[in-house]
């Protein structure tokens, strides 16, 4: 083919939830001179939004991803509560944060067993054709029908809760629009053991692979940087609490109330990718880029409340000297880790007599003109922003979505992987598949950070020196 | 009979379909037993081969993706639309009432907390956006339409039942739903 040499382009990038691409661009001699991960759409949710009645706000946001839709509906709920300003019922804040939880277990399970797994067991180099879901429903039966019935148990509390598993609809400004049943209750109390010893078994396959692979684990795509996460008093928290950033030397370098969080972030843009660049403001653009996700809050946090998962983050931090984990891999490990807090947090909702309360809404007719939004999605902070005019009607949108936060250190990821692996015009797909499993190690969802992004199967671009396109690799 | 092949899409959307697919459960195991996946989102061939069914996830709303769903058209015997996305252009049609330039210019220069005071907007190395945002069958032929947002796993596995018995389908009045 004419296609010029020096230019890799891995398009779609695959097994991950959204659209993207990455180019390398390599020089003369073959070496990389640089690589960048795109996110190639946009929808834009900020610009239609506007006009439309705030109330309607939790069910237009959630198709901006299908992934995790609940995180969106929370975010979203809670930006309205803030502009009625009112503080919800316990039972609604309580059935709210069972299904956020729900959400986690589901994501979480998704990202580990359906997408991430296949390169950890068949291996990087694996045949393409078996190293997906469908290959590890047949070479590893036990562990598919196991990564199944957790997503599916994350999946049904949603939509007994909501009316269906993706897009529910429970949350309303002031409150929820539903109760949880004593049966439905008791039904899911019956079933949370079983998910939980699946969920520990699957911890000491990670545990298993990071040591086998520890070298190799340790090096890859790993940058040290600052992570941000919520916290409540220290403790790890994922619906409702205080944002914090901690430096790469472990310091807590900030910890502010989310609704003041555009004092403290800014977002940069790049004409290369329809995902923006998040950065804390005192460091500015790029020295203030940070990580958030499973791995930001474990670093984030000081403890999580819950004992199970309390001794596992110990064990976790005991993998570096200073406590700080700065391995991308071990985001699949952080990743688990949540999936038991989760679980455990479930069970304490559960058993919460609140939980089957049926005091499920306050409302108010004097509105206030803003009002954010914060929970932590399974892929990190998210926050929702609006302002409205006096009746109510949308007239500013600002969304800052998990994935984005981590635009910089994915693309820092990548590039490092190519310049390891990458010697020369003739690349195979093993190297390729490594590139993209540094954007599945943070499991992005381009659908909602472009809200914008959606879509995002890779391609890789080889470039040469002059920047054309020599040579487009897609994996098959 | 040899099974049947199956490439899927996921263009301007939020995945959820897909993800309505994925709660099928357990039953995936024996589906995948009957049809042979090539190119999706959840699997690793990057380049769409001829195929019997091409599913399409989402509506149009940028070059590549009305892109995509010529290829795929081009590429497969029976072509399903799969949620309102596709079916109507769904959520993304709320991007209409404005002008691809004010939406672009809301989203990089104008929200709360960006920072970019030259007014960078993304374009070049990414897809430019259509004017509007479409359903799919604006811009090819469509088969077999299946909408709710997303359809009902159950839904979805029948459409896909129907097609391995060797009929069209047709979603009936119990499982067709719009939301
Ligand atoms: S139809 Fe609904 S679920 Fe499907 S892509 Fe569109 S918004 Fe998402």
């Amino acid at each position: 083919m004419a296609q010029d040499k020096n230019t890799i382009v891995i398009n779609p990038i695959t097994r991950i939830e959204g659209h993207g691409k990455i180019t390398v661009q390599l020089d003369e001699q073959g070496q990389v001179k640089s690589s960048r991960f795109h996110v190639t759409q946009f929808r834009g949710f900020e610009a239609f939004s506007e006009g439309r009645d705030f109330r309607e706000m939790p069910v237009i946001t959630p198709r901006i991803c299908g992934i995790c839709p609940v995180s969106h509906h929370l975010a979203s709920a809670k930006a309205c509560d803030a502009i009625l300003g009112v503080t919800i019922p316990p039972t609604a804040h309580k059935l709210r944060e069972l299904m956020h939880m729900a959400q986690f277990v589901q994501s979480h399970a998704l990202s580990f067993f359906h997408l991430s797994s296949p390169d950890l067991l068949f291996g990087f180099d694996a045949d393409p054709a078996v190293r997906n879901v469908a290959g590890l429903a047949k070479d590893f039966p036990e562990l598919a029908v196991m990564g199944i019935g957790m997503r599916k148990f994350g999946q049904e509390i949603i939509k007994i809760l909501g009316g269906k598993k993706v897009h529910p609809w429970h949350s309303i400004p002031g409150g929820v629009n539903r109760s949880l049943r004593v049966d439905e209750r008791d039904a899911l109390l019956k079933d949370l053991p079983g998910i939980k010893q699946n969920l520990k078994k699957a911890l000491d396959l990670i545990k298993k692979y990071l040591a086998d692979h520890d070298s190799v684990a340790r090096g890859f795509a790993t940058v040290e940087t600052s992570y941000m996460g919520l916290v409540r008093d220290g403790a790890l928290e994922l619906f409702d609490g205080d944002i914090r950033l901690r430096s790469p030397r472990g310091r807590v370098t900030d910890e502010f109330a989310d609704s003041e969080y555009y004092k403290h972030i800014g977002e940069h843009v790049e004409a290369w990718s329809y995902l923006k660049f998040p950065f804390y403001l005192p460091l500015g653009y790029p020295h203030g880029s940070y990580r958030v996700g499973p791995l930001a809050r474990l670093n984030a946090c000081d403890d999580i409340s819950t004992p199970e998962a309390s001794a596992e983050l110990y064990a976790f931090r005991r993998t570096t000297a200073d406590g700080v984990v700065h391995s991308t891999m071990y985001y699949h490990y952080a990743r688990l880790i949540e999936i038991l807090y989760g679980l455990e947090r479930m069970e304490e909702l559960l058993n919460d007599p609140d939980i089957i309360g049926s005091d499920l809404r306050v409302t108010s007719a004097d509105l206030q003109p803003e009002g954010v939004g914060v929970v932590e999605a399974p892929r990190g902070t998210l926050i929702h922003h609006y302002r409205v005019n006096e009746k109510g009607a949308i007239t500013d949108v600002n969304l800052i979505v998990a994935t984005g936060h981590n635009n910089w250190a994915m693309n820092k990821g990548v590039d490092m992987v190519a310049r390891e692996y990458i010697k020369g015009f003739d690349v195979t797909e093993g190297v390729l598949n490594r590139m993209e499993h540094v954007i599945r190690c943070y499991d992005p969802c381009l659908s909602c950070s472009t809200h914008a992004v959606g879509k995002m199967p890779l391609a890789l671009e080889i470039q040469d020196a002059q920047g054309r396109t020599i040579r487009t690799l897609k994996k098959d | 009979m040899a099974k049947p092949k199956l490439a899927s899409v996921w263009l301007e959307a939020c995945a959820g379909c897909h993800m309505s697919f994925l709660d099928i459960d357990e039953r995936i195991v024996d589906l995948i037993g009957k049809v042979d996946l090539t190119s999706t989102p959840i699997t690793d061939i990057k380049e769409i081969p001829e195929v019997d069914v091409g599913v399409i996830e989402g509506g149009l709303g940028n070059e590549e993706e009305a892109h995509i769903a010529r290829e795929l058209r081009s590429k497969c015997k029976i072509l399903i639309a799969w949620g309102d996305c596709a079916v109507f252009g769904g959520i993304n049609c709320m991007r209409n009432f404005k002008s691809v330039d004010d939406v672009l210019k809301k989203g990089y220069v104008d929200t709360i907390s960006t920072v970019n005071p030259e007014g960078v907007i993304p374009g070049g190395d990414v897809p430019a956006l259509l004017k509007h945002a479409i359903p799919v069958d604006r811009e090819v032929r469509v088969d077999v339409y299946v909408p709710g947002c997303p359809p009902d796993a159950d839904t979805i596995l029948y459409v896909f039942q129907e097609i391995l018995q060797g009929r069209i389908p047709k979603v009936p009045s119990d499982k067709m739903r719009y939301d």
